[in-house]
C-alpha cells in the first residue's frame, strides 16, 4: 500500500515525523481526510486533533490548537501554532506591545532620572563609606 | 607598614569581584547549551516553513500578496530589534545598535522616515533617548522565550506594512556563529525576498481552503513569526556566548590585579620589616 510523508512540526518542537496512509485533520471548512498523491492543497486548521494512520494500521493522534495544513502529492506537512490565536487575541497582543513602547516613551524622563540618581546615590554612599573607613585608620 | 591595611582591603575587593563574575560565566556556560538545544528545537518548523513558502511562491496564483509584492518608493521603513534584557554582556548590544543607527541615519539622509520595535529592555532603554520613532515593545522574554510573546510587535509592523505606512521592514539581531562569534545582522523582512528557485516546471496551484487571500495572509504571518521566533532565540543564544567570554575576560583581569596588588603588599611588609631592623640596630649602635 502506498504512503504518503508526514510532518507534524511546531514553532517550539518536532512533533511527529514518518509515513502515513492516511492523515486526517479538521480544517477551516471541515474534516479532511489525505491520502497519498492528494492534490495540492493549502488550508488553516482548527484547533483539534490530528489523526494519522500508521503504514500497520496503528493510529497517532496529536491535538494541534490551529495551524497551517499543506498538501502536496507527497507529502503532507502540519505546521502547528504553540498556543490558541484568534484575530481579537493577536489584536490585543498588539495593542499591549504599542502600549508598552508609549509607555517607555513618557516614562523617559522620569525613569532614567531615577536611575540615574540611584546610581549617584550609590556612588555618593560608597565614597563617603571609604572616607569614613580612612578617617578611622588614621585615627588609629 | 605603610598603606599595608589598604592594599589588604584592596585585594579582598578583587577577589570578591572575582568571585561574582566566575559565576557569571559559569551560568552563562549552563544557559548556553539550552539557548543551543532551543535553537535546534525551532529548526524543524523553520525548514518545513521554508519549504512551504517555497511551494507558494511557485504555485502559479493569480492572487498576488501584499508582502510579496516589491514597492519601488520607498518613503517609511521599519526595523524589528531583538536586543537582551540584561547587561554585562561585552559589546554584544552596543555593536548592534551602531549597525543599525548607521544603517538609520543613511536611511534619515535620504529621506526616509524610519519606525522601530524593540525586542529586549536593552534596545527599549537606548532608542527612546533618540529621536526615533518606536512604535511598540516587549521585554524581559526570559530564557525561554515563546512566539505567543512576540506576536504583538509583528502584529503592529505587519498592520503597518498592509496599510501602506511602511514600505519595507527589517530584523535586526545578532546572529549566533559559535560560542566566540556572534555576528550584528540585518535581514531584510518584507517584502519576502523572491525566491531564486523559480522554476515553474508545469502550471499548478492550491485549492485554497477558504480562499487565496485568508490561507496565504495566514501563512506569511506565520512566516515571519517564525523568522523574527528564530532571531530571537539566535539572539538569547548570542547573549550567554557574549556574557561567557566577557566575564571570562573580567575573572582573567581580576586574577592579574590580585597578583600584582600581592606583590606590591609583600613588597610593602618587607620594606616595613628592613626599615624596623635597620631602626634597631641604628638604635644600639648609638648607645
Amino acid at each position: 500500500m502506498s504512503t504518503i510523508r508526514c510532518d507534524i512540526v511546531s514553532a517550539e518542537a518536532e512533533i511527529f515525523h514518518g509515513e502515513a496512509r492516511m492523515v486526517v485533520a479538521t480544517g477551516e471548512m471541515g474534516e479532511l481526510g489525505i491520502a497519498p498523491r492528494h492534490a495540492p492543497l493549502i488550508t488553516r486548521l482548527k484547533p483539534g486533533q490530528v489523526r494519522v494512520i500508521l503504514d500497520n494500521g496503528d493510529e497517532q493522534f496529536f491535538y494541534v490548537s490551529g495551524g497551517i495544513l499543506e498538501v502536496q502529492p507527497q507529502v503532507v506537512t502540519v505546521l502547528a501554532d504553540t498556543a490558541v490565536r484568534a484575530a481579537d487575541l493577536d489584536e490585543a497582543a498588539a495593542r499591549k506591545a504599542k502600549d508598552d513602547a508609549e509607555r517607555a516613551l513618557a516614562n523617559r524622563s522620569e525613569a532614567l532620572e531615577v536611575a540615574e540618581a540611584q546610581a549617584r546615590l550609590a556612588e555618593a554612599t560608597a565614597q563617603l563609606q571609604a572616607l569614613e573607613r580612612l578617617r578611622r585608620n588614621l585615627k588609629h | 607598614m605603610a598603606g599595608g591595611r589598604e592594599i589588604k582591603t584592596k585585594i579582598k575587593s578583587v577577589q570578591n569581584t572575582r568571585k561574582v563574575t566566575r559565576a557569571l560565566e559559569m551560568v552563562s556556560a549552563s544557559k548556553i547549551r539550552k539557548a543551543q538545544d532551543l535553537m535546534k528545537a525551532s529548526r524543524p518548523y523553520a525548514r518545513l516553513m521554508r519549504q512551504v513558502i517555497g511551494h507558494v511562491a511557485r504555485a502559479n496564483s493569480e492572487y498576488k500578496h501584499p508582502f510579496m509584492v516589491e514597492r519601488t518608493d520607498v518613503k517609511r521603513i521599519g526595523f524589528i530589534v531583538v536586543s537582551t534584557d540584561r547587561g554585562l554582556c561585552g559589546g554584544l548590544n552596543s555593536n548592534l545598535f551602531r549597525r543599525l543607527l548607521g544603517e538609520i541615519r543613511e536611511w534619515q539622509g535620504k529621506g526616509v522616515e524610519v519606525e522601530l520595535v524593540c525586542i529586549g529592555q536593552k534596545a527599549v532603554t537606548f532608542f527612546r533617548r533618540l529621536k526615533v520613532n518606536m512604535v511598540g515593545s516587549v521585554t524581559h522574554l526570559g530564557e525561554r522565550p515563546e512566539v505567543a510573546e512576540l506576536v504583538g510587535v509583528i502584529k503592529v509592523m505587519l498592520d503597518a506594512f498592509t496599510e501602506g505606512r511602511l514600505d519595507r521592514v527589517s530584523l535586526v539581531y545578532n546572529d549566533f556563529v559559535n560560542t566566540m562569534t556572534q555576528r550584528a545582522t540585518i535581514d531584510p523582512l518584507l517584502p519576502l525576498p523572491p525566491s531564486n528557485e523559480l522554476v515553474a516546471t508545469h502550471a499548478w496551484d492550491y485549492l485554497y481552503e477558504p480562499d487565496p487571500a485568508t490561507v496565504l495572509d495566514h501563512v506569511l504571518t506565520r512566516y515571519v513569526e517564525s523568522l523574527v521566533y528564530q532571531a530571537t532565540l539566535e539572539n538569547l543564544a548570542s547573549e550567554h556566548a557574549a556574557r561567557m567570554v566577557a566575564m571570562k575576560g573580567a575573572s582573567d583581569n581580576a586574577t592579574k590585579a590580585i597578583g600584582s596588588l600581592t606583590l606590591i603588599y609583600n613588597k610593602a611588609r618587607q620594606a616595613a620589616i628592613t626599615q624596623e631592623i635597620s631602626e634597631i640596630v641604628g638604635g644600639a649602635a648609638a648607645v
